[in-house]
């Protein structure tokens, strides 16, 4: 018993000691779990709760509303639209195949649509909406809200969209905007940053121009996320800035007009002002639908604008490229009375073609125009005269008259479309073709063929600097009532200098910073080549005769006929009517004019790409825009600058 | 005199009553109670279905753990080996007719309940190896005649339950025998040549674990490894824990458990989510609320005559604190996750049942303390 209680005693204690070993040992661990806890609680503490944000929060863009393009009145022509969306959210259907299946019936969602909704479904978390339409008529909305209490799931949404308000007369010159694409990304540092899926940016024109101007500031909202990325609550809300509104100095009436006239036409029209450069209207045709390119454009739509002949995506006023023809003749007209290389009162007799440098070369009027003076051969565009002239005047003196009146570079700044075109001059042509320039080659520069190449917005700028008595002006597109009060003030400063010529002495000082520039040497050469323009379109055997117009809208114009290829021998013979060459090979019509003829206000360019000849094809268009214009002219007086209108 | 100080049977009702440890049942109140609400927490505010059966299983089990204190020792001594054998029957039920769940058959469904019989394996194993060796004497534990017993009893069952597959629970209950047969006065050196044996069998050891326990032990050692696969738990516990700090987010504002990103947050990782919205200053709390209870256990078992009373109770205190501390090192990331719960803070019924029983039989030797057995 002694022993059995030792031993009781003994073991007891052995446990004792054995449990106080064990306890100091839960002690280290319990120190080194708090040692833990505080380590990661309070020394670590900002790390875990930075990540611990970064797991709750995030943040969604919201897109900005883009800017107003207005014309001159202020009337909207791209603005902003309510569009009605159907938006799902697929977690929320009950069955996708009975939704689909109504959805078919009421809206327009073929089977290609509802595929390309599956496939996009995958992708997608399933609580997070999706579009299955984003450009619902008003009908199929009505419909759809009408029928909501039997489709669960989806949800009928009010959102803005691009809307372009006019008959496509300025789908080029405004341009449209579409899904933001890889390569829009790469080139624009300011589309990286916003980064907002499903933003619009603009691809052509003013759209893409001002695009960083128009696309606003992005809002932002901010989510508590849980582990599964759904939206649990907001958090903030920052409402974005709208992009800034533009006012360009288009006339939206004209720009209908003109569209409307053009129609079924390939062609350009341009009107500018020919003192403050303001670019009244450009149009291009035959155009597009550029509401279409908003919400995506269908393969279809998109294969029958590539296809057409008469490429309607081209911008043609700035990025068609025509030799000028014989609206260059005023030009050439000028440079050789200003360098003295040629008398007015030369006569030169026309018998239908003449020969030199062992080559022939013909007048477009196939029997000869007969005795011709510079004036009467400007008015009835006779070639045999011009190809004397531009002999004498020789093509290098010819491409500096040319490039001082606008010729040969580009009329707006930064217009990714514009091209620039070309003035052949001998060195260019050294450099480019690599060959040395033959004379006869300046003959056919002297009419406007060759090498020439110029786009209707250099013609019509050129066009204006003649008619406001050989000034330089800087066209514009964006109205600034800033820029265009410092171009008023130089104008008036020049026309008080030229009523008091005779007793002021010429400030040369004052002359350098005004952006009213002299291009002329003696202002009686322009005063001569304006009066033969007018002998053209209001004198009897003038090319544009027929289209003249009486009255204060009496205006005048010089026509033009570019061959696109030389005509042959045999073609010569055979009299070939226009009308039985293929299209392709027809002449282009051009007609440049300003307007009235009396204090002018505007000048015009018309080109029209197969139209036969300029007094045919391109100068009745023209005579109906003028009268449009002169028209408006009362209205746009109203929106400029009162002193400037004694002009 | 001896003899009359350690045969003190027949207590009265009113005695027994007096004799309760009432500082350990204000400490399980107390434990339960916060628990209860982080239950509350972990279902976003509401009371869902795991409160209300937490706190239905909560109250249930502690009243069957006064009821068992009241039971006399000497029964519980004499039921001890029945219910080992019980549960060990019950653990070879599982592996043939268990119910499946996520990949492990750890449920046996007994008509009226589901019942982890694993989990009351680490009672039933610490009573077993109790009765066992309360009755060698000192110099024959380590006796050769005495070895295989324990053995079995232990290594039997961490079979089974390592091949359910519940690694977690087998260490635990594991860790459990080992303290028990430790403190019974087994010798160190033994340990010891165990320990070199099982290093020389890790690598056999590790070509049995499935595909998910290996990873979670590289996880352990590199959770950046798989930041959303398998060191997904253990990088959004640590978030959830450091982002805490000193005063904790607050009741009900931990974000990491109420937008989802705490995996498992009513059960392993309760703790977790307690230490977001309560701190360090909680956290401490909590610690100290768990130490007072092993501390009231522990003194339990001092101030008991008899050595099948004492060596439980320190055995269960030991156990009981390995299972906190294995929990809470695997949430702060100091072991890797094998699936522990922490005791009476996580969701489980039978982790409940098996602490509240395991605590009835603690009580019961404070009751009767200076009882022998017979």
């Amino acid at each position: 018993m002694r022993s059995f209680l030792g031993t009781f005693q003994n073991k007891s204690k052995l446990i004792t000691r054995r449990m106080f070993i064990i306890t100091s040992v839960k002690i280290v661990v319990f120190i080194s779990i708090i040692s833990r806890l505080f380590y990661l609680q309070i020394s670590e503490n900002i790390k875990w709760r930075s990540l611990s944000d970064k797991n709750r929060l995030r943040e969604w863009k919201l897109a900005p509303q883009r800017g107003v393009i207005e014309d001159y009145f202020g009337k909207k022509i791209a603005k902003n639209t309510r569009v009605f969306q159907l938006h799902m959210i697929p977690e929320d259907v009950p069955d996708l195949e009975t939704l689909f299946f109504k959805l078919s019936r009421m809206i327009d969602f073929n089977r290609r649509k509802r595929n390309s909704l599956v496939k996009r479904l995958k992708k997608r978390k399933p609580w997070e909406p999706i579009i299955i339409s984003d450009n619902l008529s008003w009908e199929e909305f009505s419909r759809l809200n009408l029928f909501l209490h039997e489709m669960q799931g989806i949800k009928p949404v009010v959102s803005v969209a691009r809307k372009y308000l006019h008959n496509g007369s300025s789908s080029h010159i405004i341009g449209y905007v579409a899904d933001t694409s890889k390569k829009d990304l790469e080139n624009s540092k300011l589309l990286r940053e916003i980064d907002i899926p499903g933003l619009k940016t603009g691809k052509t024109g003013l759209e893409k121009l001002l695009n960083n101007e128009m696309i606003g500031k992005p809002g932002l909202q901010r989510f508590e996320v849980n582990a599964y990325g759904k939206r649990i609550k907001e958090l903030k809300f920052i409402q974005g800035t709208a992009g800034q509104d533009f006012k360009t100095t288009l006339d939206h009436e004209v720009q209908e007009f003109t569209g409307e006239l053009m129609k079924d036409i390939s062609g350009s029209v341009c009107v500018m002002d020919i003192y403050t450069g303001d670019i009244v209207s450009l149009v291009s045709s035959p155009t597009f639908n550029s509401n279409k390119f908003v919400h995506g454009i269908s393969s279809e739509d998109w294969e029958v604008l590539i296809k057409d002949k008469k490429k309607p995506l081209i911008n043609k006023p700035l990025a068609g490229l025509y030799p000028p023809g014989s609206t260059i003749k005023p030009i050439v007209a000028l440079s050789a009375l200003e360098n003295d290389v040629i008398n007015p009162q030369h006569i030169i007799q026309c018998t239908g073609s003449i020969e030199l440098y062992g080559m022939k070369y013909h007048c477009w009027k196939e029997k000869g125009h007969g005795f011709m003076n510079l004036r009467s051969a400007i008015k009835q565009s006779c070639d045999i005269y011009f190809y004397e002239t531009s002999r004498r005047l020789g093509v290098d003196r010819l491409s500096v008259t040319s490039k001082q009146f606008g010729l040969g570079e580009k009329v707006l700044t930064n217009f990714v479309e514009e091209k620039s075109g070309v003035v052949p001059n001998t060195k260019w042509k050294l450099k480019n073709i690599g060959k040395g320039w033959v004379l006869g080659e300046t003959l056919i520069t002297g009419i406007g063929q060759g090498y020439f190449q110029t786009t209707p917005i250099q013609l019509c700028l050129m066009m204006s600097q003649l008619a406001n008595g050989g000034y330089t002006i800087k066209p514009r597109i964006i109205d600034d009532k800033y820029a265009l009060q410092g171009i008023i003030n130089d104008w008036r400063r020049e026309f008080l200098s030229r009523k008091e010529e005779n007793n002021l002495i010429f400030d040369e000082n004052n002359a350098q910073d005004t952006s009213v520039k002299k291009l002329f040497r003696n202002k009686e050469n322009i005063k001569f080549v304006l009066d033969a323009l007018y002998g053209a379109t209001n004198e009897p055997m003038g090319t544009s005769y027929r289209s003249r117009l009486t009255n204060e809208f009496m205006y005048a114009g010089k026509t033009g006929t570019s061959q696109i290829r030389t005509i042959t021998a045999e073609e010569r013979e055979l009299k070939l009517k226009q009308k039985d060459l293929p299209y392709e090979r027809r002449d282009h019509a051009l007609f440049i004019a300003f307007a009235p003829y009396k204090n002018p206000r505007y000048s015009i360019s018309v080109v029209i790409e197969h139209g036969g000849t300029g007094s045919s094809a391109a100068a009745p268009i023209a005579k109906k825009v003028i009268k449009k214009v002169l028209d408006r002219h009362k209205l746009r007086k109203k929106y400029q600058s009162d002193l400037f209108q004694e002009v | 005199m001896l003899r009359e100080n350690i045969r003190r049977e027949n207590l009265s009702f009113r005695e027994k009553i007096l004799a309760l440890d009432f500082y350990l049942i204000f400490f399980v109140l107390l434990l339960g109670t916060i628990s209860c609400f982080a239950m509350f927490s972990s279902e976003q505010g509401k009371i869902g279905y795991f409160t209300q059966s937490h706190i239905y299983r909560f109250f249930t089990f502690f009243m069957f753990f006064i009821i068992i204190s009241f039971i006399n020792i000497s029964l519980l001594y004499k039921f001890s080996y029945f219910f080992y054998f019980i549960v060990l029957a019950l653990l070879f039920a599982v592996d043939s007719f268990g119910i499946t769940s996520s990949g492990s058959k750890r449920w046996i469904n007994l008509f009226f309940i589901n019942i982890q019989p694993s989990e009351l394996m680490k009672v039933s194993l610490i009573a077993f190896l109790a009765r066992y060796y309360y009755k060698i004497p000192i110099e024959n534990v380590t006796s050769f005649k005495y070895i295989f017993v324990p053995i079995f009893a232990l290594s039997i069952p961490v079979a089974l339950v390592a091949i359910q597959p519940d690694l977690g629970t087998a260490v635990l209950i594991l860790l459990g025998g080992i303290a028990v047969i430790w403190l019974a006065g087994f010798r160190i050196k033994f340990f010891l040549y165990s320990f070199l044996i099982l290093i020389c069998l890790l690598p056999v050891g590790i070509s049995f674990l499935k595909p998910y326990q290996k990873s979670r032990i590289l996880t352990f050692l590199d959770p950046e490894r798989d930041p959303l696969g398998a060191g997904y738990q253990i990088i959004q516990s640590k978030i959830a824990v450091g982002s805490g700090g000193i005063f904790g987010k607050g009741f009900l504002q931990g974000s990491q458990s109420y937008l989802d990103y705490l995996p498992e947050k009513h059960t392993d990782f309760i703790f977790t989510l307690f230490s977001e919205e309560f701190g360090f200053i909680g956290c401490i709390l909590l610690l100290i609320i768990y130490v007072a209870i092993i501390y009231r256990i522990t003194k339990i078992g001092n101030k008991s005559r008899n050595n099948f009373a004492k060596i439980y109770c320190f055995g269960f205190a030991t156990a009981f604190f390995i299972y906190v501390a294995v929990n809470m090192s695997m949430v702060l990331g100091l072991v890797p996750i094998v699936g522990a719960p922490l005791p009476i803070m996580s969701y489980g019924g039978s982790s409940m049942l098996s602490i509240m029983l395991g605590l009835g039989i603690v009580m019961s030797c404070n009751i009767h303390q200076k009882d022998e057995i017979s």
